[in-house]
């Protein structure tokens, strides 16, 4: 993977986000590049989600210069929204319409036509072995499954970047295999997944990881680089270490 | 057009899966406008009336008949004396005491003034007032038949003979008068509670946030969500007024058409409101409430169960603001008096004027990025 500035899909330079005294993002600085697997990790409340947040456009920065696949978050959110899928901390399907409804509905509001929209519904459904759940209403469906459903569905208009904020919460350790694999297909096809999670286990399979404490970055490097530096066996003391630090953390 | 299709599709997939909502909308209200129909009604009959008669004469029989004779009238009972009968109206026993003195036969033969008493419980004030009324009207009557009774025919003073012809409610029906102000009552139920309730349910299912970072242009959301609970009560009303034609034998004096026009720019400043409380809010509780509060206000002063004119003055302006008023009234002046465009058309354009501003708040202050 190279490292260069035409390659480069999210460029973020002094993003600071407060809410009144509270900055949850303190003068962030990172760039990710094409095809990456981008890992953000930092304890609870040290302001990964509100910075994932910024980044899709659901939030407002209160300064700073941020780039999501080229465009301004200030100004060309509506290009940045065609180029970008998301996936919530919380599900967020609809859990009274069928497997089928929900890629319908996502695809159609992301502007696919009717074949394209049949077309890939199918394709989903095949690699996710589900193709006989395609009438199942979401509600009945395990808690596994919907994660990568809904997986599918931030991926159903092909968008340059995915952001997966803790995508594998309560989901059984299979599954979260399962869930992974699906990333680096993804990855492999040239989708930068920027994704948040709080399993360490899970931070070694990124290209790079970036952890926050008390909402600035302390360090951002491959796994590998990270451990090396801090001369820890595994990411866990990494991240440990990094995050006694943290004042907000721990707690919460 | 495409992505508002497909909202609508998700929409409406919705409500026809919900097995408990769709019911709920579709008969509860047919139940409400079935009941209120029945009991929002001024109307008082069986008043319990007890009578002290002193006289116990020809002429205070004849008068005790003519209460008794009376469907408004029920006697409760007989008493000896008026402090027996305060006591019952003190206990809740009776309603009404009709103390007729001694003597009264005696005083009305020799044709001097003669007089009874008359009690009333006047804590609900606007039922004694009626209940007097009635009263009175007994007397008045039983009065007249003296005179007649008693002088040769020109001794009688000529008394000016009114007679009472009620316009656009001959029979002065209440149903006639209510149901056409139910039905509005429960159009706003449905389109204020609905689609408010519907937004908040995103939010708090988390399910907005999906759609907020989808390229979907606010105004494609806003109409994917009101365009289902605007035909859903648009319906909703059709189905009522069949129902008041069929049930209830309302009159349709005027324009189904022009009504159904002036019902959907209506149903815009009720779906907006629902909205700006689901814009406010961020639990469907919480819209809810808000909703709840707005309704209440407005129905208890929109004229539908006590009568704008006997409001104070800054009441009657407040009622400006109030769009169940000036659909209330918009929908009895249609169906009872039969009026036309011309005659509701001050009204209406209120009402446009009112779902232009209610609207554009409302969409202003719902934000994507939240």
């Amino acid at each position: 993977m190279e490292s260069t500035a035409n390659n480069r899909v999210i460029h973020v330079r002094e993003l600071v986000k407060k809410f009144g005294d509270f900055v949850a993002n303190d003068h962030l600085n990172f760039d990710v590049y094409a095809g990456e697997i981008f890992g953000f990790l930092g304890a609870n409340g040290a302001g990964k989600t509100t910075a994932m947040k910024i980044l899709c456009g659901l939030q407002r920065p209160s300064s700073g210069t941020i780039e999501v696949a080229g465009f301004d978050v200030y100004k060309q959110s509506d290009q940045i929204k065609k180029n970008i899928g998301y996936m919530s901390q919380r599900f967020s399907l609809y859990e009274d319409l069928t497997v089928k409804e929900n890629f319908q509905f996502y695809g159609g509001i992301y502007g696919l036509s009717a074949t394209e929209i049949k077309d890939r519904t199918r394709q989903m459904l095949e690699s996710l072995q589900m193709t006989t759940s395609a009438d199942m209403i979401l509600r009945d469906i395990p808690l596994g499954w919907k994660q990568k459903l809904a997986f599918s569905v931030a991926m159903v208009h092909r968008p340059k970047i995915v952001f997966l904020d803790e995508p594998t919460g309560g989901v059984d350790p299979i599954t979260r295999r399962q869930f992974w694999e699906m990333i680096y297909e993804a990855a492999s096809k040239g989708v930068t997944v920027f994704v948040t999670t709080h399993y360490m286990d899970e931070a070694e399979y990124c290209n790079r990881i970036s952890i926050m404490v008390d909402g600035r970055i302390e360090a951002l490097d491959s796994p590998a680089a990270l451990k090396a530096k801090y001369n820890a066996a595994t990411m866990d003391e990494v991240f440990i270490r990094l995050a006694r630090a943290g004042v907000r953390s721990m707690n919460g | 057009m495409r992505i508002i299709f497909y909202i609508l599709q998700k929409e409406f997939r919705q409500i026809f899966r919900d097995k408990v909502m769709l019911p709920i909308i579709i008969v509860i209200p047919m139940i409400q406008l079935f009941i209120l129909s029945y009991t929002a009604t001024f109307e008082i009959k069986n008043t319990r009336l007890s009578i002290v008669d002193q006289d116990k004469s020809t002429t205070s029989r004849a008068l005790i008949s003519k209460f008794s004779g009376s469907s408004f009238f029920t006697i409760a009972s007989y008493e000896t004396s008026y402090e027996d009968g305060m006591e019952r109206i003190k206990t809740g026993t009776t309603d009404q005491l009709l103390v007729i003195g001694k003597d009264t036969e005696k005083k009305l033969s020799r044709k001097e003034e003669a007089s009874v008493l008359l009690v009333t419980n006047a804590i609900n004030g606007s039922a004694a007032s009626l209940m007097n009324a009635y009263a009175s009207g007994i007397i008045n009557d039983f009065n007249r038949f003296i005179l007649e009774d008693q002088g040769p025919a020109g001794a009688v003073p000529a008394l000016i003979a009114v007679q009472s012809r009620h316009w656009y409610n001959p029979k002065l029906d209440y149903k006639t008068f209510m149901v056409p102000g139910i039905l509005v009552l429960l159009v706003t139920l449905i389109g204020m509670f609905l689609s408010g309730m519907n937004i908040v349910k995103e939010k708090e299912k988390g399910t907005i946030e999906q759609i907020n970072v989808t390229p979907i242009k606010k105004y494609q959301f806003m109409i994917g969500k009101l365009l289902p609970f605007w035909l859903l009560a648009l319906f909703e009303l059709m189905i009522g007024l069949a129902f008041a034609r069929l049930v209830f034998s309302i009159p349709m004096e005027g324009s189904v058409v022009l009504l159904l026009g002036i019902a959907s720019v209506y149903l815009l400043v009720v779906l907006g409101l629902g909205l700006l409380a689901s814009t406010v809010s961020d639990t469907m509780q919480q819209a809810m409430f808000i909703s709840w509060f707005f309704v209440v206000i407005f129905i208890l002063m929109s004229g539908l169960f006590t009568p704008v004119e006997s409001m104070p003055a800054w009441a009657q302006n407040l009622n400006r603001l109030n769009p169940v008023a000036y659909f209330i009234q918009i929908n009895r002046m249609i169906m009872l008096k039969g009026s036309g465009f011309q005659e509701v058309s001050g009204l209406f354009v209120a009402l446009c004027v009112y779902a232009a501003a209610i609207l554009s708040i409302a969409v202003k202050r719902y934000k994507k990025t939240a």
